[in-house]
């Protein structure tokens, strides 16, 4: 028998997964282990399958994703910290036609961006908005977060989060299901394939949702983790994420084509 | 001849956005100038041009819708008073850091803090000195009339996308509320989306199939990227510097004293030289119509030919005045006189003024 080079296995039928080329290829300056990678290429993968990478427009926060323009290989806006909804407010509404997202992590958009979050749901605005959930402050260096759960520790609340004095972990999710801007709000995971597939699939409802005009925000939640923030390696960050933050932010739909799930 | 029309002040600026093709206006009220979205509610512009109006939740909203869709390559403004201004200057120098065009508007009140109601000229130092962080520069244009509330919303579009650049159009309380005549420009369509792409070719208008994807940032973490930014962004604010100074010269000619004002105050300054003239003092009036940049060169010049004295009339306890004294550089004596905190100085307060700072003093 012949022996086998490399150029008998790279071949196009024998391609079992391509990377999408709405990822470029710029090498991802997050963690290993970090869920902002999968969430970023999953977001990209719908737009390519949806083919709206022409007509789409995002919009990058302030926080570990901040270079999120560097990796998605769409048109994008870096907005102030906060501000992305308004931002994308403001390119949505002299470009109805656009596919316009924004993707923040919980410190932007559930603490300094409170107001522009609440208002750009409230409004209905025709709009994405992917927001990870990890409990901290990852890009400053692990400080508490509005999500940060009680009695977990950050480097503002190194004794553990005492509500008493640090208030409480604010469930963004819930909150903006309630307004009836909102058309579909969900939360959901990446840190397994089962989980991955899920939100995909949320993700991708949320962009038909906006292809399709249908009234108001789609808001995905996504709960991730933060290894080098929590200071765990990447596999104990998952298991601490499944016992402690699934717990507190449960999964799935709170909100489905305009109406309450739960 | 265009449509005569006796206006507000800010209602001629509402009315000259929607004549100027903008495509967007966003907004927050506040007192001064609440008759700018007023009247363009009233006017239902999405029906007679397609423009979008909308009441943001706060100023700071506001800035960043106006960010994000200057970024897309539409014409968009906001306007708001010294407060709201004050909330709006981080957005202000993420706009001025990323090179977007956008016009703004600020009905200037007393001061600090919430202040007065009451017309004030006390945000030079903010408008022109940079408000906001970082070593930027904005184009500042100071409206002397209903009419020039008009005309610089034009203006201030064009500048904005010839240089890429945050255009301010320095108001105050008495100019956006006062009524007077005004010529209206003929109204200019708005961009197609086709010309819009067009005519911005930067903008995040969506990644077309064999064309480069755009970026709006205003970010570099290369420090030595970032420094070659910020000279390119310094050679900029020459060429500005070199092209786009206005002023007007009201009596100058055979002048020994000038009174160095702008808007409401170069009114006031106006009647001021006419009350001198009657007494027989050669006074002159220079008008500042660019704030940024100024117009140092004139000014350095003037004071070769026979001027005793400069008076800074403003609205502030002395802040223009600074740049006047930079301009002369000690070749002619410079004063301030303004009353401040939302009183408007008389005619009668600024002669005196003259003749107790400079010509006696
Ligand atoms: C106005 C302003 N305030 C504070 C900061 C500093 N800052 C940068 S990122 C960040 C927190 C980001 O946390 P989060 O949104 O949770 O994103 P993560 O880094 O965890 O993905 C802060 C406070 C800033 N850049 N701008
Ligand atoms: S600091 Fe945390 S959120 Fe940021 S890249 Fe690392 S693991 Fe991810």
């Amino acid at each position: 028998m012949a022996e086998i080079t490399l150029q008998d296995i790279i071949k196009p039928e024998n391609l079992v997964y391509k990377k999408t080329d709405l990822m470029t290829d710029k090498p991802l300056s997050y963690c290993p282990g970090c869920g902002h990678g999968t969430a970023h290429r999953i977001t990209m993968e719908v737009i390519e399958e949806l083919n709206l990478a022409e007509d789409t427009i995002g919009v990058a926060p302030v926080g570990c994703s901040v270079l999120a323009y560097e990796f998605m290989n769409v048109d994008m806006t870096q907005a102030a910290h906060g501000r992305a909804p308004a931002v994308a407010t403001g390119i949505k509404r002299v470009w109805p036609n656009k596919v316009v997202f924004t993707y923040q992590g919980d410190g932007d958009l559930a603490a300094i961006g409170t107001s522009e979050t609440i208002h750009a749901c409230n409004r209905g605005e025709n709009i994405v908005i992917i927001f990870i959930n990890n409990g901290i402050y990852g890009m400053t260096g692990g400080q508490m977060a509005p999500t940060t759960l009680p009695g977990m520790k950050s480097s503002t609340s190194p004794y553990g989060r005492d509500v008493a004095m640090m208030g409480n972990p604010l469930k963004m999710t819930e909150l903006v299901a309630q307004l009836p801007g909102t058309y579909f709000v969900t939360r959901q995971a990446v840190h397994t394939p089962a989980a991955v597939r899920k939100a995909k699939k949320a993700i991708k409802k949320a962009f038909e949702n906006q292809r399709d005009c249908k009234p108001g925000l789609s808001f995905i939640e996504i709960v991730s983790n933060c290894n080098s923030g929590w200071k765990m390696t990447p596999t104990d960050a998952n298991k601490w994420m499944e016992e402690n933050m699934f717990p507190f932010y449960p999964m799935g739909d709170i909100k489905v084509d305009g109406q309450l799930v739960k | 001849m265009g449509e005569l029309k006796l206006m507000k002040g800010n209602e001629a600026l509402a009315e000259a956005a929607i004549r100027a093709g903008a495509d967007a206006y966003f907004g927050y009220p506040i007192t001064p100038q609440s008759e700018v979205i007023e009247y363009l509610m009233a006017e239902k512009p999405h029906e007679r041009t397609g423009m979008v109006v909308l009441q943001a939740e706060s100023e700071i909203a506001a800035i960043n819708m106006v960010y994000g869709a200057a970024g897309a390559g539409k014409k968009v403004m906001t306007s708001s008073s010294s407060p709201g201004i004050s909330l709006k200057q981080e957005g202000i120098s993420y706009i001025a850091g990323a090179e977007l065009p956008c016009l703004y508007v600020n009905v200037v009140r007393g001061g600090p803090g919430l202040g007065t109601i009451q017309p004030s000229q006390a945000d030079y130092f903010q408008s022109t000195k940079g408000g906001g962080h970082g070593d930027y520069r904005q184009i500042v244009l100071a409206p002397a009339s209903v009419q020039e509330m008009s005309d610089f919303v034009k203006e201030g579009f064009d500048l904005a996308f010839k240089y890429r650049i945050p255009v301010l159009i320095l108001s105050d309380g008495v100019i956006g509320q006062m009524m007077e005549k005004v010529e209206l420009f003929d109204p200019i369509p708005r961009w197609t989306d086709e010309e819009a792409i067009a005519n911005s070719p930067w903008a995040t208008t969506g990644k077309k199939n064999g064309t480069e994807r755009r970026i709006i940032t205003s970010l570099d973490l290369d420090s030595h990227k970032m420094e070659e930014h910020n000279i390119k962004l310094q050679e900029k604010y020459k060429e500005i510097t070199k092209n786009e100074v206005r002023y007007e010269l009201i009596d100058c000619d055979d002048a020994e004293y000038i009174f160095v004002a702008y808007g409401s105050s170069a009114r006031i300054a106006q009647k001021a030289v006419q009350l001198a003239r009657a007494k027989g003092i050669k006074a002159g009036l220079f008008r500042l119509i660019t704030l940024f940049p100024f117009p140092t060169v004139k000014m350095r010049e003037m004071c070769g030919k026979g001027i005793k004295g400069f008076l800074a009339v403003e609205m502030s306890a002395g802040q223009m005045v600074e740049d006047v004294m930079l301009a002369v550089r000690g070749c002619a004596k410079v004063e301030h006189f303004g009353r401040y905190g939302g009183i408007v100085h008389t005619p009668e307060e600024v002669l005196a003024a003259l003749e107790q700072k400079i010509i006696g003093g």
